[in-house]
């Protein structure tokens, strides 16, 4: 149950995606998203449809676990398809019950709405799910690098963020493990109204702060015995260099938004 | 007859990447009033094994039954089941959370829906178990020593007052006194009350002291499923899959190689004494 969150979760496989350098994939990621809000009609959908099937088809992650992100956000998807559906002035009105009325207009809207969403964190699940977190931050670092100028501490930022993701899989693992031990001593986590539920919580959340402490504590130590001081003259053990292949996607990226924005333009 | 599992078989995380087969086609048959050792190499499975006892976790496949009843019937009171077969976890001092130790202590009494002054009564009754005495009452639990932690909240499931008692390594990062003292513990628990002992454990030593039964796991299947000095026979099987028999059952062997007419099947340090001495004793005589 715990476990049914993808976003932010790793699929190992064995693919060409997997292989990308990060950069290129969050470079692409924010491309595709962008591309989404700039196609317009059937033509440019049916471009974005086929270029996600063809990089999903490419990652090698089974089909289910990209769709599994989207349980999080089908409330969201169903509030801005039935606002968009019944809200939408237009010329035609399809439908009429009472006050609510779908025009062609809103009809039309509210799918392009619900598709752009849907491949929004589709996209974005695949980035995630091709690339470990460790790579993700790194490669964000990176991209970053030029605010270091602004005085931004890209390093420390970049740092806490993989330290939060790194703990995210441990966090829920203990959350299970702490909520199976006081269910075996009888704790109750499911009936009972809002008040009761939220009192039930305690036994649960005391021990997950306490120990979030302890395991930040630990690292803290950790690092500092290991005299981590910070970005400064700092190495990487990987460096992240780009390949013949990272370029070939970085053209393939670029001809996809090429095609989309022509689309637009076109018709 | 109290617990019975016909081929359960468990998966973690099945249909995906990260799929593990964490229990393979488990039958075992848990009497009233026997005290078992679980042993197995990190990963073997044990503590998976030990969370479908009280329910915890559903098998994917088989069937459990507690005292002949279907846990996974329909109507089946997981609730109940959960106050009988008490399950204290590995490190299970990470679940204490109230402000003192007799609250703490209480929590599990007072989910079976007893008094405050009757779960009172049995959390008082479950710390003496524990050799905690009065003077902890009121401190927070936060601010015991590791081995105290861990006596508080192994009084935190005695506390319910189960048929069987399931410990899931309760000494793992003790010293050897407070090691010996839980489980001389655990020991006059199963003495005294006549509760039902499961113990999982990696030490062989431990285990090979105190329990009547052995059930070794490797890989997620029982490996073998005897008394200890039976299993112990099998030391090089054990070695095999990263376990070793009571060092004593090593010098016996030796011994018995060299000639001496020892009992190579001793288990315990006292029991080797005496068959050493035995053998030394009609050696000279000889
Ligand atoms: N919550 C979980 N999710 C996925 N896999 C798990 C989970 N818990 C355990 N496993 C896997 O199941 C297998 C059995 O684990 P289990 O915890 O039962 O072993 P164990 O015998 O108790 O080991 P140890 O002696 O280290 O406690 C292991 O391969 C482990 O990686
Ligand atoms: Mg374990």
């Amino acid at each position: 149950m715990i476990r049914d969150i993808t976003l932010g979760q790793y699929y190992p496989a064995n693919s060409i995606l997997h292989k990308l350098d990060p950069r290129v994939k969050l470079l692409a990621t924010l491309t595709f998203i962008a591309a989404l809000f700039v196609a317009k009609g059937w033509p440019g959908y049916l471009a974005a449809t086929i270029f996600l099937v063809v990089i999903i088809r490419l990652s090698r992650v089974p089909f289910s676990f990209m769709v599994r992100g989207l349980k999080a956000i089908v409330m969201i998807l169903m509030i801005t398809v039935v606002f968009n559906l019944f809200l939408t002035p237009g010329d035609k009105i399809l439908v009429q019950v009472w006050k609510l009325k779908i025009t062609d207009v809103g009809l039309r809207t509210a799918i392009f709405m619900a598709i752009r969403l849907t491949y929004l964190i589709v996209g974005s699940s695949v980035m995630t799910l091709t690339t470990t977190p460790n790579d993700l931050t790194d490669g964000l670092e990176r991209l970053m690098g030029p605010l270091k100028k602004l005085h931004v501490p890209v390093h420390e930022v970049s740092m806490m963020m993989s330290i939060a993701l790194r703990f995210i899989p441990i966090l829920l693992e203990e959350t299970d493990k702490i909520m199976k031990a006081q269910i075996a001593r009888g704790a109750d986590f499911e009936n009972g109204n809002l008040i009761q539920k939220a009192k039930n919580l305690v036994p649960l959340l005391v021990p997950l702060f306490i120990s979030a402490f302890r395991r930040a504590n630990d690292l803290a130590m950790a690092m500092e015995a290991r005299c981590y001081h910070g970005g400064e003259g700092r190495t990487k053990m990987k460096p992240l260099i780009y390949a013949r292949r990272d370029y070939a996607a970085y053209g393939v990226v670029i001809c996809f938004l090429a095609v989309i924005i022509a689309l637009r333009v076109v018709l | 007859m109290s617990i019975k599992l016909e081929h359960v078989n468990y998966i973690y995380s099945p249909g995906t990447a990260y799929e593990i087969h964490a229990l393979k086609d488990i039958c075992l048959e848990l009497k009233d009033g026997e005290f078992v050792g679980l042993i197995g190499h990190t990963g073997s499975g044990k503590s998976t094994l030990v969370q479908h006892l009280n329910g915890l976790v559903k098998a994917t496949e088989g069937r459990i039954y507690f005292h002949g009843e279907d846990i996974y019937g329909a109507d089946y009171d997981m609730r109940r089941l959960r106050s009988k077969v008490g399950l204290v976890f590995q490190y299970p001092e990470h679940q204490l959370f109230e402000v003192d130790v007799l609250s703490d202590v209480c929590f599990g009494p007072k989910n079976q829906g007893l008094s405050a002054e009757e779960a009172q009564e049995r959390a008082k009754a479950a710390l003496a178990m524990v050799g905690l005495g009065e003077e902890f009452y009121y401190q927070s639990p936060f601010e015991l020593s590791g081995g105290q932690k861990r006596r508080a909240a192994i009084a935190g499931v005695l506390a319910m007052e189960p048929e069987i008692l399931v410990l899931d390594e309760p000494t793992a990062g003790l010293d050897p006194k407070g090691r010996d003292e839980i489980l001389n513990q655990i020991q006059k628990l199963h003495q005294e009350k006549g509760i039902s002992i499961v113990l999982v454990s990696h030490s062989m030593e431990d285990v090979a002291r105190y329990v009547q039964r052995i059930i070794v796991m490797n890989q997620g299947e029982v490996l073998f499923d005897d008394v200890p000095r039976e299993v112990f026979c099998h030391y090089k099987e054990l070695e095999q899959v990263g376990l070793a028999a009571p060092q004593v059952t090593y010098i016996l062997h030796a011994l018995r190689e060299k000639g001496f007419f020892v009992d190579e099947n001793a288990t315990t340090i006292e029991e080797a004494r005496d068959t050493i001495l035995d053998a030394l004793r009609s050696g000279r005589q000889a």
